[in-house]
């Protein structure tokens, strides 16, 4: 039971975390505001989060300006999609297991 | 964590990465419509142009975009109405994506077609019409749920049977862009939108 455990990555151990993890796994990128319109959470609930993924290299972030207004695209790392694919499958492994 | 967390996570993810890559606004009615806006245009034209042997190509072409036109509207109305009814936008990016990948394809498509119209080379813009939509609509397939796929094969093989049987165009015609879209309309309907 603790090898099914061991691959259950803790840094995505939230429903705001799989989430921006989903959404930027089948898109190239999205914005600040398309993640928060999905994922129907607050700018300080999602922002927090974001640092904790980006902190882990999960993520990464790229800030421009559009027209003068700050926009910010995320997308995932390489280390991010690997990292999260070995917690789905994890997931899995555990549902089948029990 | 339960097992039960972890089977929601699991759903949770698989809900997200659909709602944040497909366009599933698409109503099955806006095809139903195009269908018999396609069928009304092709009858009149069987009426006042082929019963009489008249054959006048502008007379198809008119009807043609007014048939379009009529469609595309339907389309932004039935999108609309079904966007607010599941509760999701319209204008998405997902949307954006869709009628860019969709419209790239046509616009060549169209310019392609203008040219051939001023030459008046009607025989070979027939074909060009299902083809050019039926590409279009296999391009921008990835951003639906595929429902759009089946219907953009069936316009290419109208396409090549166009240019196999070119006496036969208006019922290849009213085959393709009539029964089929008022068919695909029909199965997505039942399908999807119930």
């Amino acid at each position: 039971m603790k090898h099914l455990i061991t691959n259950i990555n803790k840094s995505f151990d939230h429903r705001i975390r799989l989430g921006i993890m989903s959404i930027l796994m089948v898109n190239e990128y999205a914005e600040f505001k398309t993640l928060k319109e999905l994922l129907g959470v607050t700018d300080g609930n999602l922002a927090s989060h974001i640092k904790a993924l980006e902190k882990e290299a999960y993520i990464l972030v790229e800030k421009q300006f559009i027209n003068r207004k700050p926009n910010t695209k995320y997308s995932t790392t390489q280390l991010g999609k690997l990292e999260f694919k070995k917690h789905i499958s994890a997931l899995e492994k555990l549902i089948k297991h029990n | 964590m339960s097992d039960k967390d972890y089977l929601k996570d699991i759903t949770d993810i698989k809900k997200m990465m659909a709602k944040s890559s497909r366009f599933i606004s698409l109503s099955g009615l806006s095809s139903v419509y195009t269908g018999v806006y396609a069928l009304i245009g092709g009858a009149y034209y069987y009426v006042k142009e082929i019963k009489t042997d008249s054959f006048s190509p502008y007379v198809a072409i008119s009807i043609f975009l007014i048939v379009s036109v009529l469609s595309v509207i339907t389309t932004i109305y039935f999108t609309h109405k079904r966007a607010k009814k599941i509760n999701e936008k319209a204008w998405s990016k997902t949307t954006k994506q869709l009628l860019s990948t969709f419209s790239i394809t046509l616009v060549i498509g169209t310019c392609f077609i203008i040219i051939l119209a001023f030459q008046e080379k009607f025989e070979q813009l027939i074909p060009l019409v299902p083809l050019f939509y039926g590409l279009s609509l296999i391009h921008a397939a990835k951003h639906t749920k595929n429902i759009v796929k089946p219907l953009g094969v069936i316009q290419i093989l109208i396409a090549l049977l166009c240019v196999l049987f070119i006496e036969q165009s208006f019922w290849l015609y009213v085959i393709g862009f009539g029964l089929v879209h008022l068919i695909n309309g029909l199965i997505i309907y039942f399908k999807y939108d119930k």
